[in-house]
C-alpha cells in the first residue's frame, strides 16, 4: 500500500515552548489510526499542526502528504488536498448559515481542482443526502454554523461536513468527548460509512469507547511530546486495564 | 468670538435675498436661528458632541451657496435612476437644497396625501406649516440654527388621519453642481392619527467637487401613527454630510428607523426620537461599514418622557484602513417613564490596528420601574473562526468577507422591505469585496 502521510522526526513548539519532539508517523492508504495518550502529551498540537494552525511553529522535520510537503501548503489548500479535522471545540459562527458555509467551502475546493461551482439544485440535493447519512436534522442545517448547538450536534455537524467534503485523510481529534452514548454510536457510523478502502482517519482519543465502534489498525501511544508505543488494536484494551501510568513510568 | 464669521456676514448682507423665495414661517424661524448661530457659531472641537469631528474645518472650504435660487432644476439629470428591483416606489428628487417634484407618475398617492416642496405647501396649509417647522429641531445645536437660518426650501410629506401607503416613497437626494458646494435641506414629515406609510431616503450628493450638506428632517407621528424610515447614503470621499433628524411620537405610534452608511466621506448623523405617548414603540438600527479616511459619526437620544413605551436600539460599524467612527447612543428614562422596556446594542469590528471606534453608550434612568439594559463590544474578526473556516478550505480573504458580511447582516436583517433587504445584502457584500469604491451614480440600481 501507498503512503498516503509520512511524519518524519517533527519538532513542534506554540508560544516558544517545544511540545512536539520527534514524531515518526507513517500512515497508508486505507488504515485507520488511533493517537491515544494522557492529558498534556501533544496530541491535540499534532492534529493542529498537520491542518496548519497559525498559532504553532514547525521548528524541525518534515511531513510528506500524498507526495507533497504538507508544510508548505496553506491550510485552505491543505483542505482541498483532502485533510480534515473534526475539532475538539468547534467554534459557533453566528450569522453564517451552515448551507452558506458550505457552499463556499465546497466551491472552493472545486475551483482548487478546476472545477466549475456547483448548481443549487445539485449543491442542496447534496446537503440532503449527506444530512440524512448522519442524521443531523434540517432545522439544524438552516441555522448559523453551530450557534446554541448541544456538544452532540457541534460533532455531528463535524461529521456532516466531513461527508460534503469527502477527505482522504480525516483527523478526529477526541470527537468522543461530550457526547453521551447514542451521540457517539451516531457519530461512529457516520466515520464508518464514509470510509473507504483508499481513505484513512487518524483517531485522537482517551477512551476505549470510540474505539469500540471505530475499529483502528493501528494504535500508538503519545507521551510528552513522542510517540512511545505502537501496536494493534490489543493494545487498547491494555491501557483500558492498566491506565497510563506504566507508559509514564516507562519513559 | 466662534468661528462662523463669514457665515454671519454673508448671511447680514443677504438677507432679503435669503428671504425673498420663502415661505413666512421659515423667514420667521430663520431669525430666531440666526440669533442663535450668531452667539454660538460652529461648535467647538472640545465640546462633549462634537469630539473627533471638526466640524469648523469643514466650513472652512470656499463653498457656494445658491442664494438667489439661480439654478434651475427642471428635470433630474438625465439618465439617473433609482431602482431597488422589485421594489416599486413613489419616487421625488431632491437637487441640490431643492425638491423637484417628479410629476406625474405610474402610480398616485392616497386622496389627501401630500408631497411638496415647503414654500408651495407653506403657501396653502400656513397653519399646518406654522404649527410643525422648527418646532422640534429648534431646540437644536448650531448646526441646527444654521440650517434653519440659510435653508430656503425642503420637501413636506403629510398623510392625513386614517391613511394608508401601500407603496414606498423614495426621495433620493443629489447634487448637481460644478463648483464647491454647500446645500442646505429639510425636510418635515407629519403623519396624523393611525396613518402608515414607509419612505426610502437616498442620499447620492456624491460629486468629483468636495460638498457639505446640512440637512433636518423632523418627524411627527399622531398616535396610532406607523412609519418605517430607511435612509441610505452612498456618498464620495469628498462629500461632508451633516444630518439631524427629529422624531415625535404620540401614543401607540411606532417608528422604525435604519440607517445605513455605506460609502461616505465625513458623516454625522444626530437622532433624536421623544416618546410623548404611551404604547409608542422605537426600533433605531445602523450599519456603518468605513474605510480609507472615512469618518462615521451617529449620536442617537431616544427620549422616554411617559410610561409604558418600548425601545430598541442597534448600530453596528466594520471600520478598515484608517476609517474612525463614533457611536453616542443615550437612552434616557424619565421619572414618569414607569414601565419602560429598552434595550441598546453597539458591536464594532475594527479590521485593522489603525481603524478607530469610540463608543459611548450612555443610560440615563429616573424612574424605578423599567426593564433597561445596553451592550457594546469593539473587537476583531475572531482567529480561530477564521482557522476553523480555512481549515474547510474557504480561503483566509473570503472567509474574512464571510464573517464581516454575518456580521452587518443582523441590521439589514431588520430590514422589513424585502426588496430592499435583498438589495442591501447584496450591496453590503460588495462593498467588502470592495467592489464598491464609492457612489459614481447610484449602487441602490445597479445590477
Amino acid at each position: 500500500m501507498e503512503n498516503l502521510l509520512e511524519i518524519k522526526n517533527l519538532h513542534a513548539t506554540i508560544d516558544g515552548k517545544e511540545i512536539l519532539k520527534g514524531i515518526n508517523l507513517t500512515v497508508k492508504a486505507g488504515e485507520v489510526h488511533a493517537i491515544m495518550g494522557p492529558n498534556g502529551s501533544g496530541k491535540s498540537t499534532l492534529s493542529n499542526v498537520l491542518v496548519g494552525h497559525p498559532a504553532y511553529t514547525v521548528t524541525e522535520g518534515e511531513i510528506i502528504y500524498k507526495g507533497k510537503n504538507l508544510l508548505e501548503l496553506a491550510p485552505e489548500d491543505r483542505s482541498h488536498e483532502g485533510l480534515f479535522l473534526s475539532f475538539q471545540y468547534p467554534v459557533e459562527i453566528p450569522g453564517v448559515s451552515i448551507t452558506n458555509f458550505m457552499r463556499a467551502a465546497v466551491n472552493a475546493k472545486r475551483q482548487y481542482q478546476g472545477q466549475e461551482p456547483m448548481n443549487a439544485t445539485e449543491f442542496l440535493k447534496m446537503m440532503r443526502e449527506k444530512r440524512a447519512m448522519v442524521n443531523l436534522d434540517s432545522k439544524l442545517a438552516n441555522r448559523s454554523v453551530n450557534e446554541g448547538f448541544s456538544g452532540g450536534e457541534k460533532k455531528r455537524n463535524e461529521i456532516f461536513q466531513m461527508a460534503m467534503l469527502e477527505p482522504t485523510l480525516s483527523i478526529l481529534d477526541e470527537t468522543d468527548s461530550g457526547l453521551d452514548i447514542d451521540a457517539l454510536r451516531i457519530v461512529a457510523e457516520g466515520v464508518n460509512k464514509l470510509k473507504r478502502d483508499d481513505t484513512s482517519s487518524i483517531v485522537i482519543t482517551h477512551y476505549q469507547r470510540l474505539l469500540d465502534y471505530i475499529k483502528p489498525d493501528i494504535v500508538h501511544i503519545l507521551y510528552n511530546g513522542r510517540i512511545v508505543k505502537t501496536a494493534g488494536p490489543e493494545l487498547v484494551m491494555e491501557l483500558e486495564e492498566r491506565g497510563y501510568d506504566w507508559i509514564k513510568n516507562e519513559n | 468670538m466662534a468661528c462662523g464669521e463669514e457665515y454671519i456676514d454673508l448671511f447680514e448682507k443677504n438677507r432679503e435675498l435669503i428671504d425673498e423665495p420663502c415661505t413666512p414661517c421659515l423667514n420667521r424661524e430663520r431669525e430666531k436661528a440666526f440669533a442663535l448661530f450668531k452667539k454660538k457659531g460652529f461648535p467647538g472641537k472640545k465640546e462633549e458632541n462634537w469630539l473627533h469631528a471638526d466640524v469648523a474645518k469643514k466650513f472652512a472650504t470656499d463653498y457656494g451657496i445658491d442664494l438667489g435660487r439661480k439654478t434651475r432644476i427642471s428635470s433630474v439629470k438625465s439618465g439617473f435612476t433609482c431602482d431597488v428591483p422589485n421594489l416599486k416606489t413613489y419616487r421625488g428628487y431632491v437637487v441640490n437644497d431643492s425638491f423637484v417634484n417628479p410629476g406625474k407618475q405610474n402610480r398616485e398617492l392616497p386622496e389627501g396625501v401630500i408631497l411638496d416642496s415647503l414654500n408651495s405647501f407653506g403657501e396653502q396649509h400656513p397653519e399646518i406649516i406654522e404649527k410643525h417647522y422648527n418646532r422640534l429641531a429648534g431646540k437644536g445645536d448650531s448646526i441646527v440654527q444654521f440650517n434653519t437660518t440659510f435653508v430656503q426650501d425642503g420637501i413636506v410629506l403629510y398623510i392625513p388621519k386614517n391613511t394608508v401607503i401601500e407603496e414606498t416613497i423614495q426621495i433620493v437626494a443629489l447634487l448637481q453642481t460644478n463648483i464647491e458646494l454647500l446645500a442646505n435641506r429639510r425636510m418635515l414629515i407629519i403623519m396624523e392619527d393611525n396613518s402608515q406609510a414607509s419612505l426610502l431616503l437616498c442620499d447620492h450628493s456624491a460629486t468629483e467637487k468636495s460638498s457639505l450638506s446640512t440637512e433636518v428632517v423632523e418627524v411627527f407621528l399622531g398616535c396610532g401613527a406607523s412609519l418605517d424610515l430607511y435612509e441610505l447614503e452612498e456618498t464620495a470621499e469628498s462629500n461632508t454630510r451633516l444630518s439631524n433628524l427629529y422624531v415625535s411620537q404620540e401614543a401607540g405610534s411606532r417608528f422604525n428607523h435604519c440607517n445605513i452608511t455605506l460609502t461616505n466621506g465625513f458623516t454625522r448623523n444626530y437622532i433624536e426620537v421623544s416618546l410623548e405617548g404611551e404604547g409608542a414603540e422605537t426600533n433605531i438600527n445602523g450599519l456603518a461599514i468605513g474605510d480609507k479616511s472615512q469618518h462615521i459619526d451617529n449620536r442617537t437620544l431616544i427620549d422616554h418622557k411617559v410610561g409604558h413605551c418600548t425601545s430598541n436600539e442597534l448600530y453596528k460599524y466594520v471600520l478598515d484602513d484608517e476609517s474612525t467612527a463614533v457611536f453616542a447612543g443615550k437612552m434616557l428614562i424619565r421619572t414618569n417613564a414607569q414601565q419602560t422596556v429598552s434595550q441598546q446594542t453597539n458591536r464594532n469590528l475594527c479590521l485593522t490596528s489603525c481603524a478607530r471606534m469610540y463608543a459611548q453608550p450612555q443610560l440615563e434612568i429616573y424612574a424605578d420601574d423599567v426593564k433597561c439594559s445596553h451592550g457594546s463590544t469593539v473587537g476583531q474578526l475572531d482567529e480561530n473562526t477564521l482557522f476553523y473556516m480555512q481549515q474547510r478550505g474557504i480561503p483566509a480573504d473570503e472567509a474574512r468577507h464571510l464573517l464581516m458580511y454575518a456580521f452587518a447582516g443582523e441590521v439589514i436583517e431588520n430590514i422589513k422591505l424585502e426588496p430592499l433587504k435583498e438589495r442591501l445584502h447584496i450591496l453590503v457584500e460588495k462593498r467588502f469585496r470592495g467592489e464598491l469604491n464609492h457612489c459614481k451614480a447610484c449602487n441602490l440600481c445597479k445590477q
